[in-house]
């Protein structure tokens, strides 16, 4: 980094501050990625109470008369019974269905569900054929949610790990306080999303609301359609080569790469300026802020 | 929390008093203390209904003293709808709960006025389209009482309601008629937060509010704008910006069903929308009560108004 005096610091814009000093995301969004592709990473942990299921044994559960706590312990006893591969029908809007599941399965929605669907998850791979609630997802630590239809606020609230796939369009504040994972989003995308990420990447195919990233710590939102307005200490960044073999990589997984690519695609990351990160002495705070 | 529900039919009228009933049965988990429906009947052309209590459902349990009152204020209410109009006929559905069929000889704002100049007696609704029905318990338990499961009309708006900020009675359950202005009701989900402002303005221009739940200010700020000449999505739009807190509330006038969302989403609404059908609540499973088989529905934005015709 070329050296600057004081006084041509104070000249600069907010950003090209931040990148002067050595202080952008690209450094810790980098070592997010290394993570992501470590080939020594260690394999799906599995908890020791944990089922041992068995993907081709497949059964069917009828929602229709059942409350949402009798089908969830339903779903638990035919994991204890080894079903691997379990179809729910006739969900019927239920709210916190399939929640706390900490082990692997293949579980099926055939319709639609109500609030906190499938949160607090660990390890199992679900598909909706229908719509979610406000906060389906949340606090997801491992494993896959694939809903094909649209989905309420909160969407992927504090998710850890594991991707959450909405093929079509999602409520507001979706990704709040994310501290990992991936959230993709094949339509558009509310206010506030993003809001207060930890890291973690999202992916929205169409726009985003007004305040995206507000307040965001680190992590990676990409947009392919409009931004309405950036939220507080959210920064546009270059979209790198890096980040477009990953978008396409991941978007391909759910078959939802869009018609004209990923190159039209906005990277946005935190500016890194609104909180108190351990690797800023307090005179470089006193010198950007 | 509370929850909210409206339906609109395009073109045709239907059930829409045992639909609200199914909607807002599958809310009550959002607000078990009251439950309340505006629902659209008639052509608009008949004559005038009038939904009228003359005391709380508490007072029933004050002693015999309180049926004598109802008598007499049952009395001198007639008394005033006989200066101004002809009983065509009268419905109890309960002690304290009146329906007047009137055929007016003068303008409605003058009557309902002295009306609501008795003590322990509000109006509740008064128009040629609009029935409010509002007491407490689940939606089951007041269509019961009310016969609401029997009502056909246009469009309906509902709520189940979770007291916060005012008491657990009839006056400050939802929805609210827009006093004095015919067939406007609203339904609230939320928290207005500048309402001591926003009614001290309204105060001072002349509205009357008969509780102290701030959602009523929505029916009288709502009254205030159409009145003055402003369409529906107009004053929706401008109430973004006016009303501070949280909100999603819906209006309904005799012909139109309305909503907006508050400019940080907070408060949820589901919506579905056909050719000849939109219905939307607080929850899916509202929707799905009425229509069961997979539907799209999805979630307004913040800032969000819609409006929908008859």
């Amino acid at each position: 980094m070329a050296y600057l005096s004081d006084a041509e610091l104070k000249e600069l814009t907010q950003e090209e501050r931040v990148k002067a000093l050595g202080m952008t995301t690209e450094q810790l969004t980098g070592r997010s990625m290394a993570i992501e592709f470590d080939p020594e990473e260690e394999k799906r942990f599995t908890y020791p109470w944990a089922p041992d299921v068995d993907y081709n044994k497949r059964t069917e559960i009828d929602a229709d008369n059942l409350t949402s706590t009798e089908v969830n312990t339903k779903l638990r006893s035919l994991m204890a019974e080894g079903y691997g591969s379990i179809v729910i029908r006739n969900p019927r809007g239920k709210h916190g269905l399939g929640v706390g599941i900490l082990s692997r399965l293949n579980l099926i929605f055939e319709g639609s569900l109500g609030y906190f669907a499938i949160g607090l998850n660990d390890g199992p791979n679900v598909r909706i054929n229908g719509r979610v609630g406000w906060s389906c997802g949340e606090n997801m630590m491992s494993g896959s949610i694939v809903i094909e239809k649209n989905a309420g606020s909160t969407f992927g609230a504090a998710i850890r790990g594991g991707d959450l796939v909405c093929k079509g369009s999602v409520g507001s504040r979706t990704g709040i306080d994310m501290k990992g994972g991936t959230i993709i989003v094949g339509g558009d995308t509310g206010a506030l999303s993003g809001f207060m990420m930890q890291r973690g990447r999202m992916i929205v195919c169409g726009n985003a609301g007004k305040n995206l990233g507000d307040s965001m710590y680190d992590g990676t939102i990409f947009i392919g359609g409009n931004i309405r307005s950036l939220g507080v200490d959210a920064v546009p960044a270059e979209l790198t080569d890096l980040d477009k073999s990953w978008l396409i990589r991941k978007l391909g997984l759910y078959g939802m790469i869009p018609e004209k690519g990923i190159k039209h695609f906005t990277k946005i990351v935190a500016g890194k300026q609104l909180w108190n990160y351990d690797n800023l002495e307090p005179t470089e705070k006193k010198l950007i802020l | 929390m509370c929850g909210i529900a409206g339906i609109i039919h395009r073109g045709k009228t239907s059930g829409v008093g045992s639909e609200m009933t199914d909607m807002l049965q599958a809310l009550k988990h959002r607000g078990p203390d009251s439950t309340g429906y505006a629902i659209y009947g008639g052509d608009g052309e008949g004559e005038l209904i009038m939904r009228v209590k003359v005391a709380e459902r508490e007072d029933m349990d004050k002693g015999s003293k309180i049926k004598f009152q109802i008598r007499d204020r049952i009395d001198q209410l007639e008394g005033i709808i006989r200066e101004h109009a002809t009983i065509k006929s009268k419905d109890q559905a309960t002690d304290y709960a009146l329906r007047y069929s009137l055929s007016i000889n003068d303008k409605p704002t003058e009557m309902a006025a002295t009306i609501e100049e008795l003590e322990g007696v509000e109006i509740l609704s008064l128009g040629r389209r609009l029935e409010l029905v509002k007491d407490l318990g689940d939606a089951a338990e007041v269509a019961t009482d009310y016969d609401l499961k029997s009502f056909n009309g246009t469009h309906a708006i509902g709520h189940t309601r979770m007291a916060t900020e005012s008491d657990v009675d009839i006056r400050s359950a939802h929805p609210y008629w827009a006093f004095p202005y015919n067939d406007i009701s609203v339904v609230h989900n939320g928290q207005i937060t500048n309402y001591w402002i926003m009614r001290r303005e309204m105060e001072r221009m002349g509205h009357r509010f008969m509780s102290n739940c701030d959602s009523e200010l929505l029916a009288v700020y709502t009254a205030h704008n159409l009145t003055n000449g402003e369409s529906l999505e107009e004053s929706l739009t401008k109430s973004i910006h006016e009303i501070d807190g949280v909100f999603t509330y819906l209006v309904a006038t005799r012909d139109e069903l309305g909503m907006a969302k508050d400019t940080m989403a907070a408060k949820p609404l589901v919506l579905y929308e056909s050719d000849d059908l939109i219905a939307m609540a607080s929850e899916e499973v509202a929707i799905r009560s009425i229509l069961p088989e997979e539907i799209d529905t999805y979630d307004p934005y913040d800032e969000e108004v819609r409006v929908w015709h008859t």
